[in-house]
């Protein structure tokens, strides 16, 4: 009888699972969640309350971490808008773009591989008589400038265009794209959620009008976010998608999470020490994963740019093996797929679509996401296990049997269903 | 996904992997599905053919755990059936006996695609042109 089981031992200091989906979210770091203690019990005050000490003491720790948050993008604390992620982030800054400048146009500019909290965003709007136009990206995953620069007129009041890919890692040319919106007097939003702290972001040097970023990407606490709104050249105006206290200088109403902005802002101030020692580690351990996985199994290639990459992603496709049957096979491993099977849509990643990969390309994927806290032996322990899961099921497999024996699978008349 | 102990157990120890003599006339090949939505399913089947018993089954497939396991498991039950027997396999004795969940239901109904395909070709090549217009036809849907 023939098995999927995997006989791949288990190194003594590697403790399973292992978590290597790190962009969907991060462990919180415990120097983050020790910051964050004392504002869930003893300093509890909310940080609107001006006339006594719990007040003052919390609307301390909130300017502090506005100040951290602004430090790592090279922005001023005033200019930072504390949200409840960056979900949020995106949709105030869509949406209250597009409601402050509609009398100067109704076009906005984004680009096919956005996360949905964009893609969503535009398409509501679109609803209440914006025009969106979609750049597609190239096959490495990145947007064309040219293309930005010719889906421009004179109605386009913002462009958003994301930092980092959350599937594929890419790295859109923020700066390039900055500046000629700033040439064409263009606003420039980007979703930098899975950029911030991986990579430098400078708000002043990348030409950022608007940015989103999240605290749990970032080994910070889920629930908090925040928008970078910049107050001069130009000063951007945005709408309150949130009516109530006129918190956030009016843009976001709401009490604000002080625990949470205490651990984004700690979260901050770790990446910006640590940035360049972290990326390059984890770097290492993905070339090393990708490494090993390519030496030891035929038909794997990587999905996006290797130059313009986050340092801790790495998207493959194993061809002729099912993703989610993959993922199954190595159950001891958070990682994601891009197959239609682990969607909640039942459709393939439009991510891996989008770079004019065949859908029997994205139903083969896998996101692997390191972090902070991965380690090597995790990474030669996954590399062994998947490769030897992938070895088992291209057993199982009739396409694998197929193109072994130099049947060529386009060839074939396929039921679809 | 939460999969039962019975697809589990499938895609762990997979039943009866493998390959038969495409052109031997005693054998029926059902190739279904298509890489592009994920799964393709490969069900071969050897016929005595006086007794007309489904003596062999082998399958190899493409797709998710529960794809695996019900063609896997559809070669368990074809084994040792007439085909006439094998073609009374309903996707739903599938799903029942895999506990299979809504959003996977279509891996049941390309397993018993895969067995229909599979006889049809055999009863395609031993001339019983009757019921192979209809299995063929099964296919097609």
């Amino acid at each position: 009888m023939s098995t999927v089981i995997s006989q791949v031992e288990v190194p003594a200091d590697v403790h399973l699972p292992i978590y290597m989906d790190n962009h969907a979210t991060s462990p919180l770091d415990p120097r983050v969640l020790e910051a964050m203690m004392p504002y869930f019990t003893t300093k509890f005050g909310n940080a609107a309350s001006r006339n006594h000490s719990f007040g003052w003491e919390a609307e301390q720790a909130v300017e502090t971490a506005r100040e951290q948050i602004a430090k790592l993008i090279g922005a001023t604390a005033k200019e930072i808008i504390f949200t409840s992620g960056a979900t949020e982030s995106d949709n105030l800054a869509i949406k209250g773009i597009a409601e402050m400048y509609r009398e100067r146009g109704n076009h906005i500019i984004t680009q096919v591989t956005e996360h949905k909290a964009i893609l969503d965003t535009c398409k509501r709007l679109e609803k209440y008589g914006y025009r969106v136009t979609y750049l597609p990206v190239k096959a490495d995953g990145l947007i064309d400038l040219d293309d930005l620069e010719r889906a421009m007129d004179d109605k386009t009041i913002l462009v958003s265009i994301m930092a980092a890919n959350n599937e594929i890692g890419v790295l859109q040319p923020i700066r390039e794209i900055g500046k000629l919106c700033h040439q064409k007097g263009v606003l420039f939003h980007t979703d930098a959620v899975q950029a911030v702290g991986k990579v430098p972001v400078n708000v002043i040097a990348d030409n950022i009008d608007v940015l989103s970023l999240s605290g749990h990407k970032i080994y910070g606490p889920k629930g908090v976010g925040a928008l970078y709104v910049r107050r001069r050249n130009p000063r951007v105006q945005i709408a309150a998608q949130i009516d109530g206290g006129g918190h956030e200088r009016g843009m976001r109403s709401g009490t604000l999470n002080v625990p949470g902005i205490v651990g984004l802002g700690k979260a901050c101030e770790i990446s910006l020490a640590e940035m360049d020692a972290e990326a390059a580690y984890l770097s290492g351990l993905r070339d090393r994963l990708k490494e090993k996985l390519e030496s030891e199994l035929d038909y794997v290639h990587v999905n996006g740019s290797m130059e313009h990459r986050l340092p801790g992603n790495l998207n493959m496709s194993f061809v002729y093996v099912e993703g989610e049957s993959l993922l199954m096979g190595i159950n001891d491993v958070a990682v994601s797929s891009g197959s239609a099977c682990t969607s909640a849509t039942l459709e393939p990643s439009y991510v891996l679509k989008a770079l004019g990969l065949g859908d029997d390309v994205a139903h083969s994927s896998i996101r692997f996401g390191l972090g902070r806290f991965n380690t090597q032996v995790e990474v030669d322990y996954v590399a062994a296990k998947v490769i030897d899961i992938v070895k088992k099921l291209r057993q199982l497999s009739p396409l694998y049997e197929m193109v072994q024996e130099g049947i060529d699978l386009t060839k074939i008349q396929w039921a679809a269903h | 996904m939460a999969y039962s102990d019975k697809v589990i157990d499938h895609y762990n120890n997979p039943r009866n992997v493998g390959q038969l003599d495409k052109s031997s006339t005693e054998v029926g090949t059902g190739l279904v599905g298509a890489p592009e939505c994920g799964d393709v399913m490969r069900l071969q089947i050897r016929v005595n053919p006086s007794t007309q018993v489904i003596e062999e089954a082998k399958f190899k497939t493409f797709g998710c755990g529960s794809a695996i396991a019900s063609s896997s498991l559809a070669t368990e039950w074809i084994k040792g059936r007439t085909v006439d027997d094998a073609l009374a396999i309903k996707n739903t004795d599938i799903v029942k006996e895999l506990s299979l969940p809504p959003v996977k239901i279509h891996c049941s109904v390309l397993a018993e695609d895969a067995i229909r395909a599979a006889i049809g070709d055999w009863k395609k090549k031993n001339g019983a042109t009757e019921t192979a217009e209809a299995a063929a036809a099964a296919v097609a849907q």
